[in-house]
């Protein structure tokens, strides 16, 4: 059969290879999980775990010059412990219900103060261009307890570029899938939904801001905000928004949803320092899970070199 | 009788042996620490709660035996309330004596959780028959601050939690019922002119 020549595509928009295959592993993973087959790999889980958690490899990743040299924690405990109050307020109900949710299809909208036509992407459209790099990264969340996760994405920054924000995008807001039936937390309404969170320009820019799609070289678990999510290390976690279905440029700075909660105890900013306690407890320590003792908490969670620029001359006992 | 004494005594001590059993089965989170602190400070409000609904409990019944594992029931409050704090002190700051002081001074929760702790010691060191003897009226003024304890450390867990508030609330919920049980039947008392009689027992604080 004749094969017709098709039209020269321009280098530029032919895939790189490792590219390729990282898409093709996320469209697996993610065509897995739609038909419930498992993935390719176990990581030590049985043979229940494969079938519960539909997962792939995500291969060919970069090593990244941000990540931390310390161990990190391991994969039951990066899996088993998280605040995600959609799924429930027990720590230990995200894993548990983590079924209940589909994350097949996703999209996320992209629209506000950009030159490119607001629209829905899926996954693909949005991972496309983005080489994944595995960035091992502190998490502190603001409860002062703290893991070392090993996660794989890539530069929000990098995303962001492409739709053109205009100067009137001074801050990027970021919202959470609503969607009750599957997330009993949101039948409950223990907070405002869709969770909302926020980054200021700059902030966003930051090369240590990612968009997370995989940890341990797999691609994410329910409970750790499938299929995408926000990643920024230097802040308390609750600003890692999970399971991303909106991205907005906008103007003015959002109401993120525990400062709706509470606004005397959680604010916009929310970076990581031990000198600005929470109302109630302090900030100087916290529990890193894996050890007994306590440890120091680190200004900026340790990641000062590259961010603290960005807020010289602001007080940050006030920009809490 | 002396068997129901025994019953009662191991069913107190379940909850730690629980705990024991999790901690070393794997059962505890991968924060056991806190779950440690965690269930030590539950298992301690909820003793309380039941030894504060000893005595409504007899007037209820009219069964007076009930008193006699009031005791022992404070007396556990009171070593779960221990463990809670012994947990606090080693694992939280590691005896640092310096930085307890701040947090204890600083953070209203753990000032409320304290409080709680240190009216209990007093109560503890007088529940044997010696003290009450010896202390005769005042053993029952001095254990009147076992209400004070007792909103203390209800309000020291509701100082501590994010979000989750239900479970503060429900512990402060059957408090206020087990002290307007105390206050309603004293001004039932008081209008039909009765006086407090004293008995065997030391009278109910």
């Amino acid at each position: 059969m004749l094969i017709k020549q098709a039209p020269d595509i321009p280098s530029s928009q032919i895939t790189p290879e490792n590219l390729y295959w990282n898409r093709r592993s996320f469209i697996r993973a993610a065509s897995g999980a739609a038909l419930g087959i498992a993935g390719t790999a176990t990581f030590g889980g049985t043979a229940g775990d494969l079938l519960a958690a539909p997962q792939s490899d995500l291969t060919d990743l970069r090593q990244s010059q941000f990540s931390t040299a310390d161990a990190p924690n391991s994969y039951d405990e990066i899996t088993s412990y998280n605040n995600f109050y959609e799924f429930g307020l027990q720590k230990e109900d995200p894993k548990r219900y983590a079924e209940e949710l589909s994350i097949e299809p996703w999209s996320v909208r992209v629209e506000g103060h950009m030159n490119k036509p607001a629209a829905n992407y899926t996954l693909e459209d949005i991972l496309a261009p983005h080489p994944l790099e595995e960035r091992i990264y502190r998490l502190r969340c603001v409860e002062a307890w703290s893991m070392i996760v090993p996660w794989v994405g890539f530069p929000l920054g990098d995303l962001l570029k492409r739709f053109e924000p205009t100067s009137r995008a001074k801050f990027v807001k970021f919202e959470t899938l609503v969607r009750p039936e599957e997330f009993r937390g949101q039948r409950a309404r223990n907070l405002q939904y869709p969770y909302v969170e926020g980054l200021r320009m700059d902030e966003a820019m930051n090369p240590l801001a990612i968009l997370a799609v995989g940890l341990y070289g797999k691609t994410l678990l329910n409970q750790n905000g499938a299929p995408i999510r926000l990643v920024v290390p230097w802040k308390y976690g609750f600003k890692s928004i999970k399971s991303i279905v909106k991205i907005e440029f906008v103007e003015e700075e959002p109401r993120n949803t525990w400062n709706i909660a509470i606004p005397n105890e959680y604010g916009f900013y929310a970076n990581v320092n031990p000198e600005v306690d929470h109302p109630r407890w302090s900030q100087a320590s916290e529990r890193r899970i894996g050890e007994f003792f306590r440890q120091r908490t680190q200004m900026f969670n340790g990641y000062g070199y590259q961010v603290a620029s960005m807020y010289d001359g602001m007080d940050l006992a006030e920009r809490y | 009788m002396r068997s129901a004494k025994t019953l009662v005594f191991c069913l107190c001590l379940v909850p730690a042996l629980v705990l024991v059993w999790d901690s070393v089965t794997g059962g505890l989170s991968v924060n056991p620490i806190e779950d440690i602190t965690h269930r030590t400070g539950d298992w301690s409000l909820r003793l309380l709660l039941v030894t504060l609904a000893v005595t409504p409990f007899r007037w209820l019944t009219g069964w007076n035996e009930v008193v006699r594992y009031r005791r022992m029931l404070g007396l556990f409050t009171f070593w779960y309330a221990s463990l809670h704090f012994s947990t606090y002190i080693v694992f939280d700051h590691f005896f640092d004596l310096r930085s307890i002081t701040d947090d204890v001074v600083e953070r209203k929760y753990v000032t409320a959780g304290f409080l709680g702790f240190v009216l209990m010691l007093p109560l503890a060191v007088t529940s044997t028959q010696g003290w009450i003897r010896r202390l005769g009226r005042r053993w029952s003024m001095l254990h009147r601050l076992v209400y004070v304890a007792a909103v203390a450390g209800v309000i020291h867990f509701l100082w501590l939690v994010k979000l989750e508030t239900s479970e503060p609330l429900i512990y402060a919920a059957v408090l206020l019922g087990l002290f307007l049980v105390r206050v309603v039947r004293r001004m039932l008392r008081r209008s039909a002119g009765h006086r407090v009689s004293s008995g065997q027992t030391p009278a109910t604080p």
